[in-house]
């Protein structure tokens, strides 16, 4: 916000309250509050707002309080979001960047425990990144705001609380990489978010127990980066999806899909994907800790794998 | 030509009964007559409310629940509006309405039970505390999303105008979710309709840390009725006997005329809004304070069954002392969690073969 005077924030309680996963804490005192707007609760209003506002030179920031809410936005977001530019001859461009926690957190119940990345992953025109640590939240972030293009970036929940020591200075991460997290030799483990976690900590166990797990976190959703994605499935032959999205028409069905049509010469065994079931999510602690892929869960799938 | 101003000079007055002291306001409005029985259930239920309140909000501070709404300040606005109603009337509430649930019979222990998510909740556990839901008490389950109970009241009121049923939907709002588009979609639609819907608006003067200056211009939310041609109401939601005497003008409308009807019920947030807020942050300690003490509708209502000679301090402990031998944490605590069965059920009426292989899946880890 300081390096470009056009870029703003919309959305509710972002202003003096800091927004209510404190992401906008302490802008409103510093840039003002037209620049952090508190809006009226209205999601499909205020994201058509970024929309207009981002198609007249600014570069609006819009918080989605929980991605889930966003679902009221889905009208301003695929029909206009993602085909303004495409229906207008290139005419309008519309840099907006849509953002806001998702996930399945802790106890917060169905309408708060969306993966809105499956839902929006068929728009044309809009890209998808899910950060996952506080040095890619940065960097893509930014990269974001200065894209061109709609960029929707997925943040989690549970990841707010994360520390970690990061880079003051101004740098981006590109929006269409993946990340290398721990090259391996045996098998591909795709995932991103906060199943990335989940993921690190059955890679432990599987070293343990004499594995050498290649884990890649996506980042980019929409489109992948095949290239970074296709050299790994080259190299091990085997790959695992984790992810929290739900079993149909997940980012992981999307992903098995895409692989299977470009690497298939390359695999050595069917593509497992490890997802939550197709359940709204429960609030019950335990009715909810088993709809998400634990790392006891992705041990075996690897070991099933590796046979 | 001339325009329309966007205001009148003066705002719509407040339709009050009681004054701050708990005794009727002098040379005031007609208002439709409680009897003993009455007057003590609503003074029972609202402290009953009260206390629940306070257990629960302190069981999230200790780490038992995840998370809770209070009601405070709000008490005679939900419980009063639920007593002008019959059973048979639906009721669509937004998220803080938990006193007409249990002026209509819903125990503290199944109030309890929904806030753990064990296996005695109606709900199977499935959501969040505080999203109540009872069919057989015609009170249905809270959905987190705002306003989108709206455009569902008239689709209610619909069937029950095709049925010519004796009842009418009531969905209440707070003054945040009249900024939603379904807000606008629920009334318009059920003005066109004739449908049978009275709208509630709670409006407690807060969305989490939104004051209602910076949620819309226009003078509250009862003047925005007249854009859909709907008769509306403001009253003092702190005012036990103005609310019931509202709602059941506005229930006669509704029915006998077959019509949407608006209600803006004026109160103030006396508690955060949710355990998830601290709403010190925003508003200053001395307007929580005046409005938590000086208008509380508990108080207010107490003094007038008082007055009445309906009530006595030897009620008033009674009452407490029986209400929290019915408040068992403890008992909801120790109650299991919902089976792994139960996790695949009710997403359809039978499962299909994908959730019957997931729950294989599933059971063989």
């Amino acid at each position: 916000m300081e390096r470009d005077p056009r870029v703003c924030v919309m959305g509710e309680d972002v202003g003096h309250y800091g927004g209510s996963y404190k992401v906008t804490k302490g802008l409103a005192t510093k840039f003002g509050d037209l620049r952090v707007l508190d809006t009226p609760i209205a999601e499909n209003s205020f994201t058509g707002m970024g929309i207009g506002a981002a198609m007249t030179g600014l570069r609006p920031v819009v918080e989605g309080m929980n991605m889930g809410f966003l679902l009221l936005a889905f009208n301003q977001i695929s029909n206009n979001c993602g085909m303004l530019h495409y229906t207008s001859g290139g005419q309008f461009t519309i840099p907006i960047v849509i953002r806001g926690p998702g996930g399945v957190g802790r106890q917060l119940g169905a309408e708060h425990s969306q993966r809105l990345e499956s839902y929006f992953q068929s728009i044309p025109g809009i890209q998808m990144v899910a950060c996952s640590t506080p040095y890619n939240a940065k960097g893509l972030m930014k990269a974001a705001i200065r894209s061109e293009n709609p960029v929707i970036l997925f943040e989690h929940v549970l990841l707010y609380n994360l520390k970690e020591r990061i880079p003051d200075e101004d740098y981006i991460c590109n929006l269409e990489e993946a990340e290398m997290v721990r090259p391996g030799e045996h098998v591909t483990i795709l995932t991103y978010s906060r199943m990335r976690y989940h993921v690190m900590q059955a890679a432990k166990t599987l070293v343990n127990k004499g594995y050498d797990p290649e884990v890649i976190d996506i980042r980019s959703l929409k489109p992948f980066d095949l290239y970074t994605i296709g050299n790994s499935v080259k190299k091990t032959h085997r790959v695992l999806i984790v992810e929290e999205c739900m079993r149909t028409g997940g980012i992981g069905a999307s992903l098995i899909a895409a692989i299977t049509e470009n690497f298939n010469d390359y695999l050595d065994a069917p593509i497992m994907c490890l997802s939550s079931q197709d359940v709204p999510t429960p609030y019950a602690g335990t009715l909810e800790e088993w709809t998400v892929v634990q790392p006891a869960q992705i041990v075996a799938a690897v070991e099933q794998l590796c046979q | 030509m001339k325009f329309i101003s966007g205001s009148y000079d003066k705002r719509i007055p407040c339709y009050r009964v009681l004054g701050d002291d708990g005794e009727l306001i002098k040379d005031g409005s007609d208002f439709e007559k409680v009897n003993k029985e009455l007057a003590v259930k609503m003074y029972s239920d609202m402290v009953c409310l009260q206390i629940m309140d306070t257990f629960m909000y302190e069981a999230q501070r200790q780490g038992r629940i995840s998370f809770y709404m209070t009601s405070f300040g709000e008490e005679a606005a939900t419980i009063s509006s639920a007593a002008a109603l019959t059973k048979d009337d639906i009721i669509l509430p937004q998220y803080r309405e938990p006193g007409a649930l249990l002026w209509r019979g819903f125990t503290l222990q199944e109030f309890v039970n929904q806030c753990f998510g064990n296996k005695d909740d109606g709900g199977k556990g499935r959501q969040m505390p505080v999203h109540y839901g009872s069919r057989k008490h015609n009170f249905v389950t809270v959905s987190s999303p705002i306003a989108t109970q709206l455009p569902q009241a008239a689709g209610m009121a619909y069937s029950l105008k095709m049925d010519k049923k004796d009842a009418c939907v009531v969905a209440f709002i707070g003054d945040g979710g009249t900024s939603e588009g379904d807000f606008h979609a629920g009334l318009n639609f059920a003005a066109v309709m004739e449908a049978p819907v009275i709208f509630v608006c709670r409006n407690n003067g807060w969305a989490i840390s939104t004051p209602t200056s910076d949620q819309f211009r226009s003078d509250g939310v009862v003047v925005k009725g007249q854009a859909y041609g709907i008769p509306s109401i403001r009253v003092d939601g702190t005012d036990a006997l103005a609310v019931y005497s509202a709602i059941r003008a506005a229930r006669s409308m509704a029915i006998n005329e077959q019509r949407p009807v608006l209600v803006e019920s004026l109160a103030y947030r006396v508690g955060h809004h949710s355990t998830s807020d601290d709403s010190t942050k925003y508003r200053s300690l001395n307007e929580i304070e005046h409005w938590k003490t000086d208008r509380d509708p508990v108080n207010k209502f107490r003094k007038w069954v008082e007055l009445n000679g309906w009530w006595s301090e030897r009620d008033e402990a009674d009452l407490r002392s029986s209400i929290k031998k019915q408040a068992t944490i403890q008992v909801a605590e120790g109650t299991e969690k919902p089976p792994l069965t139960e996790l695949f059920t009710d997403v359809y009426d039978l499962p299909p073969s994908n959730l019957v292989e997931q729950e294989k899946l599933l059971r063989q880890t």
